[in-house]
């Protein structure tokens, strides 16, 4: 039988889904860009004298 | 119970969930975190920087949430907070701790992935110092909460300068420290004008402990005490000849001011509405914010620095 009458918590209900949704979304496309990011410049590091991954640089600057 | 309660429970809405990460505090640790993360040397890729600082919000926002559901009774008698999803029974309290819990392990461990160890150790240091160390331990006895406490609000800044170094050196350190050394003046202009309300849940706060004299009296010694800490920064690495100017005129701004509310008196406050008060607490996150922005400035190529 279908719910023919909408009461406000379907309305919660479809807010919390939509956002978890849009949450999940988010997530996956973050951790897609970061590892684009990290094996490009997993790449770069093999050539000697290119920029180290963040770990290796230490404070100073001059 | 009656079936609607049990529905009213059982259904929040999303902007519920949202509102357990407490995302007013979350804009403050946003923006240090940012900027540590900025005036580190070396730079970060603007994605890794962006994952670095959307896990320091995550981690703070589980931090709220587990906070929410252990000071849920607290949260219940004070008029500011009422409110909040757990006392006001949109949210259980156990979800609120789940989602505490699953957000800070997500948090942390990818920082740990997009970063280094120690930036997600200090991430997990920061929720579980305010979770616990602060939440369970301390807000209960001592009016020494918030000064001690405050020390997971100073440390996003810190996890940003490591996420991009994997390091710590004394900048970093001064600036947690100016948040940490700010922090108790900050909550102590707050705890004057709102005093009905700590008074009321049981939280020892310093105005219900020892008075509010000797509150106003301990403003006045946190905001003179900041003085080198502020100054000693700028003359950090990352500190420089605009930051060390504007932080004089906001040092003397701050000490007038606390030197201001040491002289009211309680039935002075009360005849101007706490005036006086509110506008230092106001002044306060002027204060932060300001320093920090100086430092972002300082950062900026083309902004002199010291010999950079």
């Amino acid at each position: 039988m279908p719910i023919t009458q909408e009461h406000e918590l379907h309305r919660r209900r479809r807010g919390r889904n939509y956002g978890l949704g849009l949450v999940l979304g988010g997530f996956v496309a973050l951790v897609f860009a970061l590892t684009m990011v990290k094996v490009t410049n997993l790449g770069a590091t093999q050539t000697p004298g290119a920029a180290a991954p963040a770990v290796t640089t230490s404070e100073d600057k001059p | 119970m009656t079936d609607v309660t049990t529905i009213a429970e059982g259904d929040a809405g999303f902007r519920d969930y949202v509102a357990l990460l407490k995302p007013r505090v979350m804009s403050l640790v946003v923006f240090t975190a940012l900027v540590g993360l900025l005036v580190a040397p070396g730079g970060v890729n603007p994605v890794v920087g962006f994952v670095a600082v959307l896990c320091i919000a995550v981690g703070a926002g589980a931090s709220g949430a587990l906070n929410m559901w252990y000071d849920a009774d607290i949260d219940a008698v004070m008029r500011r907070t009422r409110s909040r999803p757990v006392p006001s029974g949109r949210v259980r309290a156990d979800e609120a701790l789940a989602l505490g819990l699953g957000l800070s392990g997500f948090a942390v461990t990818i920082l740990a992935l997009a970063t280094n160890f120690l930036a997600a150790g200090l991430l997990a240091f920061t929720i579980f110092f305010y979770a616990v160390v602060y939440t369970i331990w301390l807000k209960r006895r001592t009016p020494q909460n918030i000064v001690i406490g405050g020390l997971s609000g100073a440390l996003p800044p810190m996890i940003g300068w490591a996420a991009v170094t994997g390091s710590v050196t004394l900048a970093p350190v001064m600036m947690v420290a100016l948040i940490f050394m700010w922090t108790p003046p900050h909550f102590w202009s707050l705890a004057l004008f709102m005093k009905a309300d700590y008074d009321a849940a049981g939280v020892p706060m310093l105005t219900a402990t020892h008075g509010r004299r000797t509150t106003r009296r301990h403003i006045l010694a946190y905001a003179v005490a900041l003085v080198p800490v502020a100054l000693g920064l700028g003359l950090t690495q990352i500190g420089g000849p605009f930051y060390l100017a504007l932080s004089l005129v906001l040092n003397a701004g701050f000490v007038l001011g606390a030197l201001r509310l040491v002289r009211r008196d309680e039935a002075l406050a009360e005849a101007d509405a706490y005036k006086a008060e509110k506008a230092f607490f106001r002044y306060s996150l002027w204060y932060l914010f300001l320093h920090f922005g100086a430092l972002l400035l300082q950062a900026t190529p083309g902004v002199p620095g010291w010999g950079g």
